[in-house]
């Protein structure tokens, strides 16, 4: 049985340049600079943490579960959405200062916390719910494969790191984006939901999937590896030429 | 709606019929049941779908038997020995019993089950769960891929969304209205703002999780800090089994990232260092599927006797290798992931480092069958309920199996919203006192304005530290003293913290503060109780007492908070006892 080896890991100290706001103090948001000892194999959620905690409590954000199914932390890091908690240091390039920053295209409540009621809104607007009239007494039948069919846009954490990485949504507020459209497509392509028509007319709207110019920067995005810009494809067909 | 009945500068009042404060499986599977009839509200620390609820993976246990030979009370036999026969079997009776229809409300509401190739629930093994009591695993857990937990959190939000249920999200309650010892309402801080809420209600529920953060190496998010529970206590009520509390086995070694019994459910085996499939030693029969607490141990037992791995022989192996990669793929498609972003392991080939991490408290607020909360071993306090993680019915008893958590929250967060309808029905609301947020608002005051040399940070490091070091896997005497002294300690130093952030809007800094005097009164009962039960049971080693002694500790544990230093504990803090439901099984040898 060959023994795992751990490799001995030196500590070094990583700058990291945080977008800051806090709207009882500032005008407006500034940069400012941390440096911090860290392990390549810490996240960028343990270098915020280790701010916080050892030089300035007051370094705002959102967290919760750390280990990417929350959806709590979705930040720029270096330019790209990511989750913090899912971001090791020793992925990114430290011989430069890692730039973190809140996601764009939502209002900054104060520094990397956003507003997501915009987000929440057209999640809500797409009816993220199953809609079947019959009432089973025991469970409804669904094949596997018919399982299947949806299974890739189950996955979705409404963390906002799709939505949040599109150009049509950072210039159009009013797109549903693409977290919009990947919860419609979980219900759309359910073989039990009754709904599919309505959501397709919701989207079929002059801010709905038509919007999308498929630059795949909500695929890159997403921490849970959704295929999103292939689920807008996908409903979009479906508006053409029906759910299939 | 939310109706407002007043307001003044600071705080804004509310008034519902049915209160629930947390917004994770237990409390949402409470609002969907007490519907819209009747005023409901939602209050959270969180935006719903980033409880903790979401991170559970493996299943929920309901003897559907569609896969195979099954009923429940194979299942209540399994759960009342899986928790060392601490469990009160009138309650495990309802859970296995119940467990079938809260299944079938999940796929109802649109839960996407993995499928038989009939279309049916598909099941498969967890740890604990037999066929005719005792005799082989049976697949008892229905499951969504390795992500549940999610789904099930996911498909209760997307069920308020579609019933219009009222939420107030990012509130942080504080504290609980007792007046004249009925409960009237509780009081929140609202994160975005620092504003204060008093919300009064005929019937609150709680259902805010556990405390996982009282240790360092854990599983739990960073906002579980046990603020239900601990608010409960502040305010008189009792804590139940607080010494027991469950470590998961298979953590990812040094992070506490939990990988699901669902691995082991689907023919992961665990390793030493040599190779050897060790839990053949310690559970002859069901081997790497036994409960929690037995692999917990084993597994600390082969690293305290040399046989750990890695350059500090700390941790043991978890093997996937000889499962298809294509299996592990559909099947349990998060976990492998973890292993490869936080350890850089790739699980088709290589094994993957695994250690206990803390994971689950089985004890918490002490409720009968309907979720309602007792002030004693048996007295209502009427209008308030508790359910899930932050309560004890108790179902889990000494060690709770997997997959009956997620059971746990759909079968009793549906009681509590079922009788905290009916009560408020008829309930007159108990008036709201005068000035029902000062404690909240001196408490808020004396943090925000902190200024003295402790950092919350540090303490809480040293409390985590303790606890893993002292009331961990194993316990003496001696350790739980320790860990006794340094929690008083830090309480003492807690007087002198400071914080650095005196804003009001999402004031994070005074938000952990405040968290931080929970975990400090949860970790110092949960010690005191350890301490107090002298006898080994469940997940609760006693290495001084290393035996089950029925005859003296067949008895829940109940910690009240007192004015004055008891003289049994050496604390301001009492503890009593309380008899154990037995139905139809008596206490055996708990073997596997």
């Amino acid at each position: 049985m060959a023994e795992l080896s751990v490799p001995t890991i030196e500590s070094f100290t990583v700058t990291l340049i945080v977008r800051r706001f806090d709207p009882e103090n500032d005008t407006e948001p500034k940069w400012e600079d941390f440096d911090v000892e860290m392990y390549g194999t810490d996240r960028v959620l343990d270098a915020l943490h280790k701010i916080k905690w050892e030089q300035d409590g007051s370094l705002t954000f959102r967290r919760s579960c750390a280990h990417g199914v929350c959806g709590s932390d979705a930040m720029r890091i270096n330019g790209r959405n990511r989750l913090a908690c899912k971001t090791l240091i020793k992925d990114l390039d430290i011989s430069k200062p890692i730039y973190v920053e809140p996601i764009k295209g939502l209002p900054v409540e104060k520094d990397l916390i956003v507003d997501m009621t915009p987000f929440y809104k057209a999640y809500l607007e797409i009816n993220p719910f199953l809609v079947a009239t019959d009432k089973p007494k025991k469970e409804r039948l669904q094949s596997p494969e018919d399982r299947a069919r949806y299974d890739d846009t189950t996955k979705c954490i409404l963390c906002a790191a799709c939505t949040s990485s599109c150009p049509v949504f950072w210039t159009d507020g009013q797109y549903f984006g693409p977290a919009a459209i990947v919860n419609a497509h979980r219900f759309i392509f359910d073989s039990r939901d009754e709904n599919a028509e309505l959501r397709l007319d919701i989207l079929n709207d002059k801010e709905g999937v038509w919007r999308c110019r498929t630059t795949f920067n909500c695929t890159e995005a997403c921490p849970r590896g959704i295929e999103v810009t292939k689920a807008i494809a996908e409903v979009k067909q479906a508006i053409l030429r029906g759910r299939a | 709606m939310a109706e407002k009945v007043a307001s003044d500068d600071n705080i804004t009042y509310h008034s519902f019929d049915v209160l629930i404060v947390g917004a994770g499986g237990a409390g949402m599977r409470a609002a969907i049941e007490a519907g819209t009839d009747l005023n409901v509200g939602v209050v959270s620390k969180l935006f719903p779908t980033r409880s903790h609820t979401g991170a559970a993976q493996g299943g929920m246990a309901a003897a559907l038997a569609n896969v195979e030979e099954d009923n429940w009370e194979w299942h209540t036999f399994d759960t009342v020995k899986g928790g060392d026969y601490l469990v009160d079997q009138d309650a495990a009776e309802i859970l296995a019993k119940e467990s079938v229809q809260a299944v079938i409300d999940l796929e109802n509401m649109g839960l996407p089950f993995n499928r038989t190739p009939d279309g049916k629930i598909d099941q498969r093994r967890f740890g604990g769960h037999t066929r005719d009591h005792g005799k082989a695993p049976v697949r008892r857990s229905c499951y969504a891929a390795d992500r549940t937990g999610h789904m099930i959190l996911q498909t209760l939000y997307q069920n308020c969304v579609k019933m219009g249920i009222n939420f107030f999200n990012e509130f942080y309650v504080l504290d609980l209205v007792m007046n004249d010892g009925k409960p009237a309402g509780v009081v929140a801080y609202e994160l975005a703002t620092g504003d204060i809420h008093v919300f009064q209600a005929k019937s609150i529920i709680f259902a805010t999780g556990g405390f996982g953060k009282i240790y360092k190496t854990t599983s739990n998010a960073h906002t579980l800090t046990g603020d239900g529970v601990a608010i409960a206590f502040r305010r008189g009520i009792p804590l139940e089994d607080m010494e027991f509390y469950q470590f998961h086995p298979t953590g990812l070694a040094g992070l506490g990232i939990l990988l699901s019994e669902a691995a082991r459910g689907e023919g992961g085996i665990l390793r030493n260092s040599s190779g050897e499939r060790f839990m053949e030693r310690y559970a002859p029969t069901i081997k790497d599927l036994a409960p929690r607490d037995m692999v917990a141990r084993a597994m600390a037992n082969e690293v305290r006797e040399g046989r750990g791995g890695g350059p500090n022989k700390d941790y043991v192996f978890l093997d996937l290798t000889h499962l298809e990669p294509a299996v592990i793929d559909a099947k349990l498609p998060d976990i492998t992931e973890f292993a490869r972003t936080y350890l850089g392991v790739e699980p088709y080939t290589e094994q993957i480092p695994v250690f206990p991490t803390a994971h689950y408290a089985m004890g918490g607020i002490p409720t009968n069958i309907k979720a309602e909360v007792l002030s004693d071993n048996d007295t209502v306090i009427p209008g308030l309920y508790a359910a899930g993680e932050c309560a004890c019915v108790s179902v889990h008893g000494a060690n709770r199996l997997g997959t009956n958590s997620l059971l746990d929250i759909n079968v009793f967060g549906k009681r509590a919203g079922q009788y905290s309808v009916e009560y408020a029905k008829t309930a007159i609301q108990v008036p709201m006192p005068e000035n029902a947020a000062d404690d909240v608002i001196a408490m808020i005051a004396k943090v925000r304005m902190a200024k003295g040399k402790e950092k919350i940070a540090q303490l809480r490091k040293e409390l985590q530290e303790t606890m893993d070091k002292n009331a961990q896997v194993f316990r003496t005497e001696e350790t739980l003293n320790e860990a006794l002294e340094k929690v008083q300690e830090l309480r003492k130093r807690y007087e002198n913290i400071s914080i650095q952030d005196q804003g009001k809007r999402f004031n994070t800094d005074l938000l952990e503060a405040i968290e931080l005097g929970f975990l400090l009164d949860l970790a110092e009962v949960t010690v005191i109780a350890c301490r107090e039960r002298r006898e080994s049971r469940g997940a609760h080693l006693r290495e001084d007492y290393t035996e089950r002694d029925d005859k003296n500790f067949m008895v829940h544990s109940m910690v009240y908070k007192q004015e004055k230093i008891e003289k049994n504990t050496g604390t301001n803090m009492r503890i009593g006892w309380k008899p154990v439901v037995v139905t139809n099984y008596q206490p055996m040898e708990r073997k596997y």
